[in-house]
């Protein structure tokens, strides 16, 4: 059995998958002119590394027949190329193409695009600004032979009786993503916007099984770290007259669109409101502690931070929860800081656990600061720090390390420490951390040293 | 040595910084938008629109100039891994 298959079989050779739903036997209508001529993967387990699918999933293509010609929308996967071909055979000849659209050059929807060029050479290419230079990547110097386009939000193209509008919705998941609207027909192509993986060949939203847990699934893992960018993309959708959503993966929705966009603005915005004013800030200091002794640092930076009026500084043992939820509220948090005891040279691990669970949120440009109690190395606290800035976060305050139980002037210097990073938020010390939400106001200056 | 003041306007920030620093530098430590993938000139994801000062960053080199074109960079935009920022002042944002 071959590599791929084995991959696509979740690393049990020889273990054929049980498949939800036939396949659809050719194209399928999904909309006056509209066809989709995707493909079905329902072998597939693992997605990227990163995710998960219990049924597969499906690499949806389109094909929209206009007056004047026909526009592919994205391919599929290269494995399934000749299914892909078959069924755009069954609703358009070749040389009838004339517009190929690419609503970003990520493998699973430019598999294709090779083999569909050299059967309808003439097919102009349409892809973001930003897709050009992966295009490149894709086609080589056959680039130089084929016809292309890079678009923007407000770029048409006419296909005689209805139009292929394009949205530039950068980083949705890639940096060239876009989407296509056809206003005439009211239809939208949404790329991986709004897309699952979950495999059913009964292909509607109205027709396939429960599919929620992996449309929130794909948001939470795919989407949530350009959450910035999904509201953006929002921003250009919601206005548009819309019947039906096509995205690049699983169901195709068209029985209440509206609800799946809205369900996706629910999933940016904050779940509930902090509850914080607009001239607060928010200060999260997480500890663990084997003796107490980080414990007691934990507090005294907490009362320091506390001092500050502008901030809300909370405290947690991360030994009282699960991971998860301290995600969630560290999405929502100006500063964080954590503290860690050194065990056996390392930070210890639920600190880590927490860490490596931000991957799924954007942490970049936060105020992160690392403290923590320790015996005779004490590499702990740098560790953490350097995560920080792994993720993007600022780190202005060197980490406070203190040789075993803190003594009444180490617990002053916790207070000052927490002083400071509260500093930092609302703007008194070097203060370029208040920055952002600020609005039209002149520069904060600084000079590059101070940036560590 | 010469100094140069960098201004990124997305976060409102200027930073003092010697002649010769690249943007990429300076970027991230501020928590600027400007978003990188190979850091080393290839692939074009950390285009930065230049506002004022262009004349102020050194000349795009070959490869630069090749990446830029084939992104369809406008006349101020700049890749923000590659350009060095020389003297006076220069405010960018992401592209
Ligand atoms: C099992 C164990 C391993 C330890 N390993 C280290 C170590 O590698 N380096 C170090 O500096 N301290 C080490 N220590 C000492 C602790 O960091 C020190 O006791 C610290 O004060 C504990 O802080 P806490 O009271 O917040 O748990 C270790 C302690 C224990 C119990
Ligand atoms: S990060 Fe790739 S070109 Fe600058
Ligand atoms: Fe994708
Ligand atoms: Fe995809």
């Amino acid at each position: 059995m071959d590599q791929t298959m084995r991959e696509r079989t979740g690393g049990r050779p020889g273990v054929p998958a049980a498949a939800s739903h036939g396949e659809p036997t050719g194209a399928v209508a999904v909309a006056q002119g509209v066809h989709w001529i995707g493909a079905l993967d329902p072998d597939l387990r693992t997605f990227d590394v990163i995710l998960r699918t219990a049924n597969g999933t499906t690499y949806n293509a389109y094909a929209v027949r206009g007056r004047d010609g026909v526009a592919v929308i994205d391919t599929v996967k290269e494995d399934f190329t000749e299914a892909f071909l078959a069924r755009l055979e069954q609703v358009a000849r070749y040389d009838e193409i004339t517009a190929l659209v690419l609503t970003h050059l990520e493998p699973d929807h430019t598999g294709a695009v090779p083999e569909l060029l050299r059967r309808a050479p003439q097919a102009h290419i349409y892809v973001s600004h930003r897709g050009l230079m992966v295009l490149r990547g894709l086609l080589k110097d056959d680039l130089e032979h084929r016809a292309y386009t890079a678009v923007d939000t407000g770029d048409t193209v006419s296909l005689g009786d209805c139009t292929l509008a394009f949205l530039c919705t950068p980083y949705v998941h890639w940096p060239d993503t876009q989407c296509v609207h056809v206003p005439e027909r009211r239809l939208l192509f949404t790329c991986d916007l709004l897309g699952c993986h979950f495999c059913d060949g009964r292909l509607f939203n109205d027709r396939v099984g429960d599919f929620r847990f992996s449309f929130e699934y794909y948001f939470e893992h795919i989407m949530r770290p350009f959450k910035r960018h999904v509201a953006g993309a929002l921003d250009l959708i919601e206005p548009l007259e819309i019947d039906l959503i096509a995205p690049g993966h699983g169901p195709i929705l068209r029985a209440h669109p509206r609800q799946y966009i809205a369900q996706y603005r629910r999933l940016v915005d904050p779940r509930l409101r902090a509850e914080v004013g607009r001239d607060e800030k928010t200060l999260l200091i997480f500890y663990v502690s084997a003796y107490g002794a980080t414990a007691r640092m934990a507090q005294a930076i907490h009362d320091g931070a506390s001092e500050n009026p502008h901030v809300r500084v909370s405290l947690y043992d991360l030994q009282g929860g699960e991971v998860a939820p301290f995600v969630n509220l560290i999405e929502a948090t100006d500063g964080l800081v954590f503290g860690t005891p050194t065990i056996n040279g390392d930070a210890v691990r639920t600190i880590w656990d927490l860490l490596s669970g931000l991957v799924d949120i954007e942490t970049r440009g936060k105020l992160g600061a690392a403290f923590g109690s320790y015996g005779w190395t004490g590499e702990a606290v740098r560790m953490v720090e350097e995560r920080l800035r792994g993720l993007r976060m600022q780190v202005p305050e060197a980490g406070l390390r203190i040789k075993l139980h803190p003594t009444d002037a180490e617990l002053e210097a916790c207070r000052d420490f927490g002083r400071r990073l509260s500093g930092h938020l609302t703007g008194h010390l070097s203060g370029h951390l208040s920055g952002s939400a600020a609005g039209p106001v002149a520069p904060k200056e600084i000079d590059m040293a101070a940036l560590g | 040595m010469a100094k140069a003041k960098l201004t990124f306007s997305d976060v409102a920030i200027t930073v003092n910084v010697p002649s010769g620093t690249r943007i990429i530098e300076i970027s991230e430590k501020v928590g600027a938008g400007i978003i990188y993938g190979c850091r080393e000139g290839d692939c074009g994801t950390c285009l930065t629109h230049i506002e004022t000062g262009s004349e102020h960053l050194s000349e795009p080199s070959v490869l630069e100039s090749k990446i830029l074109k084939e992104n369809l960079a406008g006349r101020h935009d700049r890749l923000a891994c590659q350009c060095q920022v020389l003297s006076g002042e220069i405010k960018v944002r992401p592209a």
